[in-house]
């Protein structure tokens, strides 16, 4: 079937993809990196179409027709992506991860199928096996991704559905998934098509269950746990097709949004196991929500205040989190930070690892907003900064900076590791109004002493800070 | 209550634990002082002008270890020259306060914890700041920096600051300063304002500010770019840290004159960061001056409490610096001794009294009448009890490549378990892509683990891009031919799996053009290349 030129090619791309990987892993290297992703993926599709018009199959067959739908669908699928990439904002970037995602599910639902209808293939016990599990992931990919979309875009309530015996309707689908699977496996080529299109049908709805039931503050995993799974399906239809590209790069893939889900989890002081099968350990919350105690007395400031607070600093530390996202804040924060550094205060940003509802999406905001990324530090490089800074400015972050994190063993995020930004001398928050952040969570930093309240939608606060503190630039 | 103050056995050492001026403040708290004769003498100290502030001059030291109740000394007790020791000679349920290294002198603490002594250890002071008045080895690092140049200055044959004179050109004297500690900051200060020209070097970033503070050119010390991850330095990695430390300090040993260096480890030997190859590679007449001899020196060549010549460089390995400046460092020694004996002395109940709750208490107290209270507990994190679990967690968030992770020993036995089902089955051409898929997920279970998590998103967008791959397979199924199911499913298949492909890449590309460093010239660049909002 292959060549040993289109093997040589195969094996070039698949190192290439490796290179690829690897050069992300700085941000010096990056471009480079994706650049020779690019080049892999390109040169896997040539020699893949020039394979095809030199296939046996193809030489009896009618190809002009599959010419046209080849250069069709390349062409629009380009043209469509090219136009997405472009348009999307930075802030959107998780649903346009998320909705990728879905589309390699799909592709992969899809393939398997055509792979057991091509006509004149021996399905063999093995060939059926895979064609079975590429189908199954592919299609949990495909509608969970779909769901994390909705999620991400607001569409659906960031709130997890917790079905009452949903580990019992997890466990359904899957056994009827695998009793469908024997049923498929046995059948002769063409019969099986209908148990494998029940139960795409079941995986489809088990993609929808297992997303449904996770709350959107754990976002950033279910995102990379379905890049893991996209991975996952592109290897099983490596195996479906024989194809070791396919296979080298599914396990890439695959490994890589393992790795994330992995840190993400680690980050938040959850299970793995937790995560992917949706609201383990979510019933203690209300416990831990009724007995909210700290409800005190918040400082509420005004944006004066706090520019003369700002203006008064040797160091600021600003701790960005997803309502600067939604409020498009990042650009004025650069503004405002520019300006504080050109009098000579020190200014620093520190970012959470599940800051956001992406892994790293905060540093693409502040990329795009062209902070530099030497001052943007990572948790564990600026904790121990906190003690010695004057002013800590939240900008839509909540969880994150929890104190009950570390002291409230009865709060759901207790053990999660948190920027300890109540250590500096002030701490100033903005906030839209006193909302719980997505763990549904009061938070004690609120009501310190030393924190000060400034509400209003981010970015029209921190543009008043930033014309605040210019004005006051000016005056001196 | 007496307190009574002695002359030091030690040799070299001639601080004093009080000056006269303390002494006065110690009898106001109510406390009578017994001072031996000569006990300031190397201070310059005179036992007139302590009789002036009012302390009775005992004629030997037996008189005033017969009398004092409280002890003040510099040393920890050691053996006299008659034979006896010190230890011996205390009175029953005094208290001594003096620097006293509890970890090293296990058999000194057996021997005062009989006679029921209170010990207070000056050297375990906490370093929070409401101890810092009490703070008696910063109070010391302090001089020992200053006194670390001024005798670089003696050892070197050239002028520190550069001049332009009627006969010639002065070049300044270039100044490396290893370890910016209290005494590497007090040595950077004091090279500056004698001209020279100072770099400083230290592992910790936290205190570039510090340095550069203080006119000091900061050395950039990058290990962790090299691939290694963020978090804590392992043990097999401290030998390749302790290379590229060395590399760092040979580099620059080629420039500099002198080098200053304080690298010192709680508890352990000094690393050797200077190799004797960067001694051979300084300019004849170079010094190195080695603050950490008493711990085996930093440089390879240090010989204790004495000056050697190697290659043409002076090597000067005294551990005696505080004490050459003996005047200075017992007047500051006496005043910190001072602040914590005000603390720890209640005048109504005219005893020491130990706080056990008190932070500061609870860290230097060895002994109290006799009851063994070292090592204290662990001082706790400032307001937080229950989070011990914190540190590994932080680790693990950028962890080293996991060998050592909990999940290897789980991935490698569901490998096993695959490969053995799969083995069952038995078919050739299966078994073999089986074993390319596990390879290509160790790899990139190792490559991805390298990536920085500011580079997660760009990570995310092109493995999704090269998910895209599936195209292949969609394109293969075409073979058929025809308008039919199969080839219309590839179709879409491959329409779909090729917006991932060009959408993944170009965004990631946008993204990637994004992340800069510094502002001014590149952000122009940057707004030249991208038309975007």
């Amino acid at each position: 079937m292959l060549t040993s030129a289109q093997t040589l090619v195969y094996i070039l791309a698949g190192m290439l993809f490796i290179l690829s990987l690897r050069g992300l892993s700085t941000q010096e290297t990056a471009r480079r990196g994706n650049g020779m992703g690019a080049i892999g993926m390109a040169l896997a599709l040539i020699v893949t179409c020039v394979a095809l018009s030199r296939d046996t199959a193809s030489r009896t067959a009618d190809m002009s027709q599959a010419y046209m739908l080849l250069a069709g669908a390349i062409g629009v699928g380009a043209i469509v992506g090219a136009f997405l990439a472009a348009r999307v904002a930075m802030t959107s970037m998780p649903e346009l991860v998320a909705v990728l995602h879905s589309f390699v599910g799909a592709a992969a639902v899809l393939v398997g199928i055509a792979s057991y209808l091509e006509p004149g293939r021996d399905v063999t016990i093995v060939h059926g096996v895979e064609v079975f599990a590429g189908v199954f992931i592919g299609a949990v990919t495909f509608t969970g991704s779909i769901i994390a979309f909705f999620k991400l875009r607001g569409t659906l309530g960031g709130k997890p559905l917790l079905l009452p015996a949903r580990h019992l309707i997890n466990l359904v689908l899957v056994g009827a998934s695998l009793y469908l699977a024997v049923v498929f496996v046995s059948a002769t080529a063409p019969a099986g098509i209908t148990s494998l299109l029940i139960m795409t049908a079941i995986a489809a709805l088990l993609g929808v269950h297992l997303v449904m039931a996770i709350g959107g503050g754990d976002m950033p995993v279910v995102v990379s746990l379905l890049n893991s799974y996209s991975g996952w399906a592109a290897a099983a239809s490596g195996f479906m097709l024989g194809n070791d590209l396919l296979i080298i790069t599914g396990a890439l893939v695959g490994s890589s949004g393992a790795i994330l889900s992995y840190i993400m989890c680690k980050a938040m002081n959850r299970s793995i196991w937790n995560v992917v099968f949706g609201g383990f350990g979510a019933t203690p919350t209300s416990a831990g929500k009724a007995k909210d105690a700290p409800a005190g007395k918040v400082n509420e400031a005004t944006a004066e205040q706090v520019a003369q607070l700002l203006l008064a600093a040797k160091s600021v530390i600003i701790v960005p989190g997803y309502g600067m996202a939604v409020a498009q804040a990042q650009h004025p924060t650069k503004t405002l930070s520019d300006t504080l550094e050109s009098r000579g205060i020190q200014v620093r940003y520190a970012i959470h690892p599940v800051a956001g509802r992406l892994p790293g999406h905060m540093n693409v905001l502040l990329a795009e907003a062209n902070v530099s990324y030497d001052v943007v530090k990572e948790m564990e490089e600026i904790n121990d900064e906190f003690d010695k800074t004057d002013v800590v400015l939240i900008i839509g972050a909540n969880d994150i900076v929890n104190p009950s994190a570390l002291t409230d063993v009865d709060s759901p995020i207790y053990g999660m590791p948190v920027l300890e930004a109540w250590k500096a001398a002030r701490v100033v928050m903005l906030k839209r109004g006193m909302a719980a952040g997505y763990a549904g969570v009061d938070n004690a930093i609120c009501y310190n002493d030393n924190t000060l309240m400034l509400f209003g939608d981010a970015k029209q606060s921190i543009q008043k800070l930033s014309t605040r503190v210019q004005a006051e630039e000016k005056a001196a | 209550m007496k307190v009574g103050i002695l002359k030091e056995l030690a040799p070299n050492e001639k601080r004093v634990a009080a000056t006269p001026t303390v002494l006065k403040k110690i009898i106001k708290l109510g406390l009578e002082v017994v001072v031996e004769a000569g006990a300031g003498a190397g201070a310059q100290l005179l036992d007139g002008a302590y009789a002036e502030m009012g302390a009775t001059i005992a004629p030997d030291a037996a008189t005033v270890w017969a009398e004092a109740d409280i002890v003040l000394k510099v040393r920890a007790p050691m053996m006299r020259s008659d034979g006896k020791h010190e230890a011996d000679l205390i009175k029953e349920g005094a208290t001594l306060i003096s620097f006293f290294w509890p970890g090293q002198n296990k058999p000194l603490i057996e021997h005062l914890q009989a006679r029921k002594v209170t010990v207070l250890a000056m050297d375990a002071m906490p370093r929070i700041s409401r101890a810092q008045k009490m703070d008696a080895l910063s109070a010391m690092a302090n001089v020992v920096g200053y006194r670390a140049v001024i005798e670089a200055a003696t050892n070197f044959g050239r002028l520190f600051p550069g001049q332009v004179t009627a006969a010639g050109r002065v070049k300044p004297a270039q100044v490396m300063i290893i370890g910016a500690g209290v005494a590497g900051l007090a040595a950077i200060a004091a090279a500056k304002s004698l001209g020279a020209v100072v770099r400083a070097f230290d592992t910790r970033p936290a205190v570039r500010e510090q340095v550069q503070s203080l006119g000091a050119l900061f050395l950039e010390f990058k290990f962790e770019e090299s691939g290694e991850g963020a978090g804590g330095y392992a043990k097999q990695m401290s030998e390749a840290y302790l290379a590229a430390e060395q590399a760092l300090i040979a580099e620059n040993a080629k420039e500099v004159d002198i080098i200053i260096s304080t690298a010192v480890i709680p508890g352990a030997d000094a690393p050797k960061l200077i190799t004797s190859g960067a001694v051979v590679s300084m300019k004849p007449g170079s010094v190195i001056i080695d603050l950490a001899a008493e711990q085996g020196g930093n440089c390879a060549l240090t010989e204790r409490d004495k000056i050697v010549e190697r290659f043409g460089t002076k090597i000067v390995g005294f551990t005696d610096l505080a004490s050459r400046m003996a005047d200075q460092s017992s007047e500051l020694y006496a005043t910190v001794v001072y602040n914590l004996l005000e603390d720890v002395y209640d005048a109504e109940k005219a005893d020491v009294v130990i706080d056990r709750g008190d932070e500061v208490h609870r860290g230097i107290v060895v002994l109290d009448k006799g009851e063994l209270l070292w090592p204290p507990p662990r001082p706790k994190p400032p307001s937080h009890a229950p989070r011990p679990e914190k540190k590994p967690q932080v680790i693990a968030i950028a962890p080293p490549p996991p060998t050592s992770s909990a999940l290897t020993p789980i991935l490698l036995g569901l490998a096993a378990a695959l490969i053995g089902v799969a083995g069952l089955f038995a078919e050739g051409e299966f078994l073999q892509h089986l074993t390319v898929f596990l390879l290509a997920c160790v790899v990139g279970w190792h490559v991805v683990w390298n990536v920085s998590p500011a580079l997660h998103t760009p990570l995310m967008s092109v493995t999704n891009a090269i998910s895209g791959i599936i195209l292949v397979g969609g394109v293969l199924l075409l073979r058929v031919g025809g308008l039919q199911i199969a080839t219309i499913l590839a179709a879409v298949a491959i329409l779909l799996a090729m917006i991932n492909v060009a959408g993944g890449f170009l965004v990631t590309s946008r993204m990637l053009k994004m992340f800069r460093r510094g502002p001014a010239k590149e952000t122009v660049h940057a707004h030249a290349h991208g038309g975007r909002k």
